[in-house]
Order: C-alpha cells, then sequence, then structure tokens
C-alpha cells in the first residue's frame, strides 16, 4: 500500500465510519482515482459504512413501465425518447396488468413498487391512470407505491401524496456540469425543482442517476456531492448500459473495478442513504456484481426486469441474500 | 395467436437471420426481450414487466416469455 492511499483509506475510516460524515467532492475524487490493488480495500470500508449507518438490511424494489416509449424528452442515453432511432415502441399498461405486477413483486419480499412513465411530465390521463392503479394495488397487495413520472408541478405533487405515493424518483442523472452534454430538452434545475417539491410534499425523495454517460472522474465527484447535498431517502446508482439508436449507443460500458469504486465512494459520501443497485450491473459486472455491490455498500436492490431490458431472476438476487444473511427489509421499517 | 411461425428475422436487429453477423443479437438475449417481429421483422410493442414480457406484432399476434420457456 503507498503511503497517499493509506492516508485517503485511513481518513474515510475516521471521518466517515467513526463519525458519519460523509466525503466531501475532493476527497469522493481522491477515492475515485485509487488504484484496482487498493479496490478490495475499499469495498471493505464501504460496507463497514453501510453496516454501521444503515445496518444489514437490504431494500427490495420491482419497478413497472406504465407508459413506454414515446418520451418527446432527448436524454442521451434513454432507448425511450421518442427523438431517437430506437426499437423501443409506445406502450401503456391497463390497470390490472399493474396489479399483477405488484402482486408478483410482493411475493418475492419486495416491500416496494416502483411505476414508471417515459414522460416528461404526467398529463391528465397520466395522472388519472396512475390513481387507478395506485388505488387498486393498495386495496390489493401490501406495498409500498413508488412513482416516477418526470416533473411535476405543485398541484400534482400534492395530487401524488394525497393518493398515498410514499416515495418519488426524478433522477439527476449525472453532475450539474455534464448535464447539458445528456440532455438538452429540460435542465437539471428544473429537476431539481421537481425534487425540492417533492421533499416539501412529505414524500421520500429517490434521486440518482446514471454513471458512464462520458463524464470525467472530477464529474463523477461533483455528482456524489451534488446528491449528498439533497439529502435524499434513496439513491439508485446505474451504469450507462449503451442503447442501439441513442447518441450514447456507441460508448463503451463501464469497467467492473470501476463500477464498483464508484458505489464505494458514493456510500462513502452517502453514508445514511438507501443506495440502490439499479440497471446496467449484470452488463458491467456479470453475475458476480450482485455479490459484490453488496458487500460494497450497497444495501437495495431491483429484484426481476427493468423498465425495457431484463434483469437477473428474482430468486436469485433473493437467494444471494439469504447467502450473506442479509435480511429483507421489512415494510413497516424505516431504514 | 402465439408466435409458432417460422423465424426469418431476427428478433434483436430485424435483418434477416440468414444475413449478416448475429452474434451481438444471440449475447443480448440474455438481457433484452425481442423487439423485432421474426416473421415480418415489424417492430413489436414490448412489455416488460418485474418477471417477463409480452411483444405484440400488428399481423403476427402475441409472443410472451411464458410461451418462450415452453
Ligand atoms: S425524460 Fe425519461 S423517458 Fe424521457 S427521454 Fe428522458 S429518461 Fe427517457
Ligand atoms: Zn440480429
Ligand atoms: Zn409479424
Amino acid at each position: 500500500m503507498t503511503t497517499a492511499t493509506s492516508i485517503v483509506l485511513s481518513r474515510a475510516r475516521e471521518q466517515v465510519l467513526e463519525r458519519g460524515e460523509g466525503l466531501s467532492e475532493e476527497q469522493v475524487l481522491e477515492v475515485l482515482q485509487l488504484p484496482d490493488s487498493e479496490l478490495d480495500a475499499l469495498l471493505e470500508l464501504a460496507h463497514e459504512v453501510r453496516m454501521r449507518w444503515c445496518g444489514p438490511e437490504v431494500e427490495v424494489e420491482g419497478i413497472i413501465s406504465l407508459k413506454t416509449g414515446g418520451c418527446p424528452e432527448d436524454c442521451h442515453f434513454c432507448s425511450q425518447s421518442g427523438l431517437f432511432e430506437s426499437p423501443v415502441r409506445s406502450a401503456w399498461l391497463d390497470v390490472p396488468m399493474l396489479v399483477e405486477a405488484a402482486k408478483q413483486t410482493a411475493k418475492t419480499g419486495a416491500t416496494e413498487f416502483c411505476i414508471v412513465a417515459a414522460v416528461r411530465g404526467p398529463d391528465a390521463r397520466l395522472m388519472a391512470q396512475v390513481a387507478a392503479g395506485v388505488a387498486a394495488i393498495k386495496d390489493a397487495v401490501d406495498i409500498n407505491v413508488a412513482c416516477s413520472l418526470g416533473m411535476l408541478t405543485p398541484e400534482q405533487v400534492t395530487a401524488l401524496a394525497g393518493m398515498g405515493v410514499h416515495r418519488y424518483n426524478h433522477n439527476l442523472e449525472t453532475a450539474r456540469s455534464h448535464f447539458p452534454n445528456v440532455v438538452t430538452t429540460h435542465t437539471w434545475e428544473e429537476r431539481w425543482e421537481t425534487l425540492r417539491l417533492v421533499r416539501e410534499a412529505g414524500m421520500e425523495v429517490c434521486c440518482g442517476g446514471i454513471v458512464g454517460m462520458g463524464e470525467t472522474l472530477g464529474q463523477r465527484a461533483e455528482f456524489a456531492a451534488q446528491l449528498a447535498s439533497l439529502t435524499p431517502d434513496e439513491v439508485p446508482l446505474n451504469f450507462l448500459n449503451p442503447r442501439p439508436g441513442t447518441p450514447f449507443g456507441d460508448l463503451e460500458p463501464m469497467s467492473g473495478p470501476d463500477a464498483l469504486r464508484t458505489v464505494a465512494a458514493f456510500r462513502l459520501a452517502l453514508p445514511r442513504t438507501v443506495l440502490r443497485f439499479a440497471g446496467g450491473r449484470e452488463l458491467t459486472l456479470g453475475d458476480l456484481g450482485a455479490r459484490k455491490g453488496l458487500l460494497g455498500g450497497i444495501n437495495a436492490v431491483i429484484v426481476g426486469n427493468y423498465l425495457t431490458t431484463l434483469g437477473r431472476p428474482a430468486e436469485a438476487d433473493i437467494d444471494l441474500l439469504g447467502e450473506l444473511e442479509m435480511p429483507i427489509k421489512a415494510l413497516n421499517e424505516t431504514l | 395467436m402465439s408466435g409458432v411461425g417460422r423465424a426469418v428475422f431476427c428478433d434483436r436487429c430485424g435483418a434477416p437471420t440468414a444475413e449478416g453477423d448475429h452474434a451481438r443479437c444471440a449475447r443480448e438475449r440474455d438481457l433484452e426481450p425481442p423487439r423485432f417481429c421474426p416473421e415480418c421483422a415489424r417492430r413489436m410493442v414490448v412489455q416488460v414487466d418485474p418477471f417477463g414480457w409480452t411483444a405484440r406484432c400488428s399481423r403476427h399476434g402475441t409472443r410472451s416469455s411464458a410461451a418462450a420457456e415452453r
């Protein structure tokens, strides 16, 4: 171990593990620059931090696309934008299928079910569909319902809170300084405003993004620090899965070590937050990814499939949690 | 209707299966649902849910992961 790296890790140990104070932007950058030879020690520290400040429970979630494709926005990573030549066609899910998916999700032990729509923001039709869907799920299944429906007006925030939506997902996606290279049809600040409204209305804030979209390590550190300043309840971390037909379709997927270093660095920036493995982990990390992530700072997973792509079978993740002796978070607990 | 016709087109890229290289398509199939009808290459309407997928061609009907596993 070189002296410089041992200083980075021992300082992080004292600050984050002992005192529970997340790393600053500069400190996150130092962690992201650690050599591969320090990766195991880094993951071990991130795991200790998670166990100390969050505990061994893992939050399990299923997600479903209520409205797929045909989005008017131009997020360069997204196969659901209507502006790119993507093979994804528009589709709407009906309420009975939504309820069935929620039931199946609950059977795995999951406590979160997130309803997602590919839109800039909801219109009246979507809000009505969500209202009907949330009510039907709450009637039939014991599970927390979250939503991800794009940018919201104050009235829509109030309406969702009134329906009993307990958490709202809206990702900042990337560092503020990199955002204009990723999205041009709306701004980072507009996204921030929705998050502020969600928090004000008393819903839990779920906000993360995608790494591996051509950002520098400095911008990755900037993103971690910006998320930390938002103090979200949950951060879903995605690794770019380059989608054919999108502007980012030809980017190389991130390497496994880089992905794991990012997981650990985000945990050290956000010691108390639910840090969720979201899309792209199968691609970057393969079958071992789930295990390494859960032993490197992750304490939440999406089980089963994603919105337009497939994941590992749900049983594989649930079995792994058993093997690692990490209990699934129960419905009435708050991490 | 469930997809039982002859697979002439690649369900990932939509090109004829007999032409070109579909190695990447084959690799992707683990983590991706089909996108193109194997019988006519139309883009299908695909719905992914946590535990499976269904894919509908306006001409050739609906296929699903449940049927694909049988
Ligand atoms: S707003 Fe959402 S669905 Fe629309 S292009 Fe951006 S990421 Fe995709
Ligand atoms: Zn092909
Ligand atoms: Zn067809």
